[in-house]
């Protein structure tokens, strides 16, 4: 009997040799055998798990990271502006309705072929007619009337009206015509080039070394999938990931030493999107009173320790060339004003609304409770619905049956259109039914003119239109939180929703 | 033998019975694949032609027959998410959930029954109320807690493993059972207290029978009543209460997969139905079934042999 203790001892420090042991030597898990293999590993909250295939891709986080891996004929920089990528150079006609677009020689697909003129005609055409169930179609590419290639090296596109968008619709991925495995083993010609993706556990990508332009500094690129954000804490600071972004500020504070946090701005307005064909958000003056009735300010310092951009309307700042900001103090925090403006529409007792939150999202969750309380002051009561993503989409998004809901919008490209079309009235995603018959005719006006300097003008105006009318009662552009491991350099940030990494690198 | 094989049907119709409820709860709750699918792209038209093409616009039986159909044929369909089979998808990690689920259930048989012994015998004493809440403190911290604790004391104090660097069975097996381990202690913590409770209790409700009194005024030496007799008939709620904890493990991982970034089962069961993945989710609903059912089959088959008198019917 006297020896069990010994022996429990024995036991306890044998396993204790056995767990601890050989921990160092594993190879890729420690920061410094990456840095030794030029690779690093980069933390996503969401798993890509949607099709491949960039012309199905619906999701916007399986877009941002294969954003790496697809080229268009051009493609966009961090500035907002747009250069020729698989395309060497392009001529638009006098009369702004033909494009000739040349091929760069030798760009290669990441499965050794070669890019033709053939394969640019495939991949347009495939995302004019849905000829393939899943396709994203693209809208701007319905207004083409003509389309060939007159020889190898050249594609021409006429369009039925001038559209002077129309580039940013080019940045639309060229895929080898014929390979049918896209889905899941994606081919592009992007500076990395797709490995494997494991379900709910990592994507695998490697510098591509034929790449046409400059290639990429890191080796391997693997995305490791931890949806938690407290998990994903605990794996930057064991030393398991090297970069992650959009980081909770909460987290962000945690981290240690080891990291910098670098600040971008997320692609997208947070708001309260309000269903202006629904009592009582259909009284412009019932969603005017909240706008004056919301402390924004107190929601970036509540809810997001103080970081993000203010903005008032449906715009965000990055596009600096469409953003107003005289817009954004329009309705400056004023109880009494929305107090006065609530008795005049008839609810000088307030009234009680819904906010329909998707719970997959904290920092909207938080922000709408932040919300319910600051209403309190004009006497209405909210009461929060929390709702799966996919019940948002099905209810409030395509259904549109909801009072109002807390949410972020982005912009599929670097447009002012791509962020303003949906609020015409008849848009088929105008989720939040707003009317305004000026703004639809600012749009048509907009859409049709030749002259940039205009376009723009007008793209202001209709801007002021959601405005004035309180069609939201717009929040901000949330800050995009970016840890990096320190040693590492070059991340960069798009008017866009991508993380592009063929810019990071070890400093030497 | 008939035993066996009349417990062996029992387990067919159930699994078959629980697959099927796993079926029809999707037609209940809101959203659709389809929807899921297409995102913010989704309009009208496209969400028809993507049912369609999915086969989702026909009919619950007849949509359940052909998955069931497909499943006795070892074909579980193809994920709406991935666009791979289905089987390809979940198979790496059956056997991730597996050493996980494993791994917990022997640590806590290992552990709390020579504990629960250990309490019954030595029940009072000094001790006796530092361990009471000992033991409450372990059932009540939330799993997800106790596994940032674990992590925090392991991974980040003593660098013992390297929190989400999963290396998986095929690149660095003696690792990955490392990695486990720990979530596997995390799983295994709360429902160790229990178990000893409950051991310790039995125990001590036996040895104040009437038996172990004649036994022991019979001459017999304590510590050889409690192992001939006393443990024999304490067993019984013991082994049925550790099938049960097989089932409580299996619903514990999902959680302690999230907090430890294990890629197994359970993540990608949430996952999938998040993204109303049905024929993902179907799968792993059925695995996991036939894994709770199993063990409860066995616990059963282990209880008739510890007590034959079970077999008759009397005991259940």
């Amino acid at each position: 009997m006297k020896k069990r203790p010994l022996a429990l001892v024995l036991l306890a420090s044998l396993l204790c040799a056995v767990l601890s042991g050989c921990g160092d030597s594993s190879t890729g898990q420690a920061p410094e055998d990456r840095a030794a293999a030029n690779a690093i590993v980069v933390g996503i909250a969401q798993d890509l798990d949607d099709s491949l295939d960039p012309h199905k891709t619906v999701k916007a986080g399986t877009r941002e990271v294969m954003f790496n891996v697809f080229e268009g004929l051009m493609k966009p920089t961090p500035d907002g502006d747009l250069i020729p990528a698989i395309a060497s150079d392009y001529q638009v006609s006098e009369d702004r309705l033909t494009y000739t677009f040349s091929l760069r020689e030798g760009v290669q697909f990441h499965n050794g072929e070669t890019v033709t003129a053939e394969d640019v005609l495939y991949s347009i055409q495939r995302c004019t007619a849905s000829t393939e169930t899943g396709i994203v179609p693209v809208e701007a590419f319905s207004s083409i009337t003509d389309l060939y290639a007159p020889d190898e090296q050249t594609v021409v596109i006429t369009l039925d009206q001038p559209n002077s968008e129309f580039l940013s619709y080019m940045t639309t991925a060229i895929l080898p015509e014929g390979y049918d495995q896209q889905d899941t083993a994606p081919v592009g010609t992007g500076p990395f080039r797709f490995v494997s993706r494991a379900a709910q556990d990592t994507i695998v990508m490697e510098k591509f070394d034929d790449y046409w332009g400059t290639p990429a500094y890191l080796d391997q690129v693997t995305f490791k999938i931890i949806e938690n954000s407290d998990s994903l804490l605990l794996s930057l600071q064991s030393g398991a990931i090297d970069l992650c972004n959009h980081l909770p500020t909460a987290q962000a504070a945690q981290l240690g030493d080891d990291f910098v946090i670098e600040e971008g701005a997320m692609s997208l307005v947070q708001a309260l999107y309000l269903n202006n064909a629904v009592a009582p958000f259909d009284d412009e003056r019932v969603r005017q009173a909240l706008c004056y009735a919301t402390d924004r300010q107190q929601i970036l310092d509540l809810a997001f320790d103080g970081y993000g951009s203010l903005v008032g309307s449906s715009m965000y700042p990055t596009l600096s060339k469409y953003f107003d900001e005289s817009l954004t103090d329009w309705y400056a925090y004023d109880v009494d004003k929305a107090k006065a403006l609530l008795a005049e529409a008839g609810y000088p007792d307030g009234f009680s609304m819904t906010i329909t939150v998707p719970s997959n999202y904290p920092q909207h969750v938080d922000t709408a409770q932040v919300l319910a309380e600051q209403y309190k002051a004009i006497g209405v009561e909210v009461e929060i619905l929390p709702v799966e993503w996919n019940t948002w989409i099905e209810e409030v998004y395509t259904g549109r049956d909801f009072q109002s809901t807390v949410v972020g919008v982005d912009a599929s490209n670097m447009t002012a259109r791509a962020m303003l079309e949906r609020f015409q009235s008849q848009a088929g995603d105008n989720f939040i039914n707003y009317h305004s018959d000026t703004y639809d005719a600012l749009f048509a006006q907009a859409i049709a003119t030749a002259d940039d300097a205009e376009q723009t003008a007008l793209y202001g105006q209709m801007q002021r239109d959601l405005t004035e009318h309180a069609a939201n009662v717009y929040i901000q552009a949330p800050a995009d939180l970016v840890a990096v491991r320190k040693g590492l350099e070059g991340v960069t940030f798009y008017p866009l929703y991508v993380l592009d990494l063929s810019q990071v690198r070890y400093a030497a | 033998m008939r035993y066996a094989a009349k417990r062996a049907i029992t387990l067919l119709i159930t699994m078959v019975a629980v697959s099927f409820l796993a079926f029809a709860a999707f037609d209940i709750i809101s959203g659709d694949p389809a929807t899921a699918m297409l995102g913010t792209e989704a309009t009208p038209e496209r969400v028809e032609a993507l049912r369609a093409e999915l086969g989702l616009d026909r009919p619950l039986l007849v949509r359940y027959g052909q998955w069931l159909a497909g499943f006795f044929t070892g074909d579980l369909g193809t994920s709406y998410s991935y666009g791979q089979p289905v089987w390809d998808l979940i198979a790496p990690k059956v056997g991730v959930t597996l050493v996980l689920s494993l791994m917990s259930f022997v640590l806590i048989a290992a552990v709390s029954v020579p504990l629960g012994i250990w309490a019954a015998r030595w029940g009072g004493g000094p001790l006796s109320g530092a361990r009471t809440v000992l033991g409450q403190l372990c059932m009540a911290v939330p799993p997800f807690f106790l596994g940032i604790l674990l992590t925090y004391l392991f991974s980040l104090v003593l660098r013992w493993f390297v929190h989400g660097s999963f290396p998986g069975f095929g690149t660095d097996p003696v690792g990955t059972l490392r990695y486990l381990f720990f979530a596997a202690l995390t799983l295994a913590i709360p429902r160790i207290a229990m178990t000893v409770r409950m051991l310790g209790s039995t125990i001590r409700s036996e040895l104040g029978r009437e038996y172990v009194r004649t036994a022991i005024s019979r001459g017999n030496d304590r510590s050889g009543v409690l192992r001939h007799h006393v443990l024999k008939n304490a067993l019984v709620p013991v082994v049925t209460f550790l099938a049960q904890t097989m089932a409580e493990i299996v619903a514990g991982s999902i959680v302690v997969e999230q907090v430890f970034a294990i890629p197994g089962l359970g993540r990608m069961l949430v996952a999938s139905i998040a993204d109303r993945d049905y024929p993902v989710v179907q799968a792993i609903v059925v695995i996991l079934a036939f894994w709770v059912v199993l063990s409860g089959t066995l616990a059963d088959l282990i209880n008739t042999r510890i007590d034959p008198r079970l077999r008759l019917g009397g005991g259940a």
